[in-house]
């Protein structure tokens, strides 16, 4: 098709509907989006009336409370040393099981999906849920926060884990295999290194993942400086909310920065 | 001396191995000529047990030899092999990749702390020094260059201490001046060490200048067994049907060949 000396240079579409199937599912799709957009109460309306009351709540925010975070080093400090070892746990927890979760090492298929499926469960349930379950278990503090990371931690670590092992060169683990080395040792010095760079990436994103979500914890009472921001709110104290948003913010942004370069020094 | 007996394999129906039959003595540099597709690689994944044969037997100094079955111990191995894409762990020290050929039967646990026994690592840098790279044994491998890598693989192989060395086609990444480096390293340590070597190649040239004996694969059977000096450009054009190289009959000399031995280290002192 040529329109005033452009071509429409688009592959004819393949499979026996030709034009009239990608017409359908395009029709499809957009009636698919629609249902969704009614579900989930989608009105401009309601936005615009909102803008008002979203000014007034900014309003009262303003200025933050400087002198309040003078009380939030404590609790900050907290997030962060929960994140630390929440990610510490989650790898600790998710190393035994990535081995058997990569296909290429796995020494069974039923062993490989059954891995795959606990660690689907494990980053399935939410940080939130899973620390709601560990305050009633062990207690209010920022212990069950630390249980809460690791376990939703490893369910991702041991995924990107195995994947990174299903990435490697198969050629290095013949050479281990033709000198009649055992499993642990080609695991050791075969795989390791080979998978040692993603690995420490992956680590460093999943604790950039903890601070974030360290920061919220406390509202459920799993320790850190959430506690702080909800009871804030519910004070009505919205400058102290001001104050605890913009340290949750700083904490965010220096983690991202640091461990996106030490990402990039791994590299 | 290692002996091949019968040795059948078949992938997905297709015959690759069809009974090969090969002897190969201590000492002695075999080189295994055919075309892509001729069960080159099959035949020595099949001795070291990278793969799994159908029917035949090895025979390994005249005892019968299982790569693999149910509850082996691990163990060091009597055959050791070089690859084509030298299957160095890039990331590890030189050393460390020679001590693989050591590795089998050591403590893990030690290992897991990086310790290994005096004697093992002495003999992983006598192999280095064989392969004259004991001065790279602390890099990287992969700071080193193509042709120092398959050094390394060779290197590797020799610390297993094996009856056999079997390579695939050891130099097909490499130019031609660091292929014939490699390849008289090899065949230098055949000589002096007595190990029995099989080496895949697909250069007509260098099987002519570095074997001994050369064996013409082709359709997974054995239809040459001799001295370079008998490979007339008829016998090539058996192993490699179709072939439309004038330049062949160059390269294979009407009666006499080179010294064998001389080459290799020509090539060395040119390096």
């Amino acid at each position: 098709m040529s329109i005033a000396g452009f071509e429409l240079v688009v592959r004819p579409p393949r499979g026996r509907f030709g034009w009239w199937g990608i017409g359908g599912a395009t029709l499809i799709a957009a009636a698919a989006l629609w249902w969704t957009a009614v579900g989930a109460q989608i009105n401009g309306q309601n936005l615009l009336n909102g803008v008002p009351y979203m000014a007034d709540f900014l309003s009262r925010m303003v200025p933050p409370n400087w002198a309040f975070a003078e009380k939030l080093v404590k609790p900050a400090v907290e997030s962060l040393q929960v994140a630390v070892w929440g990610t510490i746990f989650g790898v600790i927890l998710a190393l035994p099981v990535c081995v058997f979760a990569a296909r290429n090492l796995s020494p069974h298929p039923a062993v490989y999906h059954f891995t795959r499926q606990v660690l689907n469960v494990m980053r399935g349930i939410n940080e939130i849920i899973l620390a709601l379950i560990f305050v009633a278990a062990i207690g209010l503090g920022p212990f069950a926060g630390v249980l809460a990371l690791a376990i939703h931690g490893a369910g991702m670590l041991g995924k990107f884990f195995a994947e990174a092992i299903e990435d490697i060169d198969d050629g290095p683990l013949e050479a281990f295999q033709s000198a009649g080395v055992g499993r642990f040792k080609t695991i050791l010095f075969g795989v390791l290194p080979q998978v040692m760079p993603a690995w420490l990436g992956t680590i460093f994103y999943r604790l950039e993942t903890n601070v974030r979500q360290s920061t919220i914890l406390g509202m459920v009472g799993a320790g850190g400086i959430g506690f702080e921001l909800v009871s804030s709110m519910k004070l009505f104290q919205y400058q102290d909310t001001a104050m605890c948003i913009l340290v949750i913010l700083a904490m965010v942004l220096i983690t991202d920065l640091v461990s996106s370069r030490v990402r990039a020094y791994i590299r | 001396m290692i002996t091949i007996q019968g040795l059948s394999k078949s992938y997905a129906g297709r015959s690759v191995l069809k009974g090969v039959d090969l002897s190969v003595r201590a000492g002695e540099f075999l080189v295994v000529l055919g075309p892509s597709g001729a069960g080159k690689s099959t035949l020595l994944r099949c001795v070291n047990g990278l793969a799994q044969p159908d029917s035949g037997r090895i025979l390994i100094d005249g005892v019968e030899y299982r790569s693999s079955g149910a509850g082996r111990r691990e163990q060091r191995r009597p055959v050791a092999m070089i690859f084509q894409h030298h299957n160095l762990v890039r990331r590890l020290t030189v050393l460390k990749n020679v001590l693989v050929g050591r590795m089998a039967g050591l403590s893990s646990l030690l290992a897991l702390l990086q310790l290994f026994p005096s004697r093992d690592v002495q003999t992983a840098l006598a192999c280095l020094e064989r392969v004259e790279l004991s001065h790279k044994a602390m890099a990287r491998a992969d700071q080193l260059s193509g042709g120092e890598q398959q050094r390394v693989g060779i290197a590797r192989a020799l610390a297993q201490d094996p009856a056999v060395i079997l390579a695939d086609e050891p130099v097909a990444s490499l130019d031609p001046k660091t292929s014939r480096v490699v390849l008289g390293y090899l065949k230098r340590i055949c000589k002096e060490t007595n190990i029995a070597v099989i080496c895949n190649l697909h250069q007509v040239d260098y099987a002519v200048e570095f074997g001994e004996r050369i064996v013409g694969l082709q359709g997974g059977a054995v239809i040459f067994d001799g001295v370079p000096a008998e490979l007339t450009s008829d016998v090539v054009h058996r192993i490699y049907p179709g072939l439309e190289d004038p330049g062949i009959g160059r390269i294979l000399a009407p009666s006499a060949t080179p010294e064998p031995l001389a080459a290799p280290h020509a090539a060395i002192a040119a390096a």
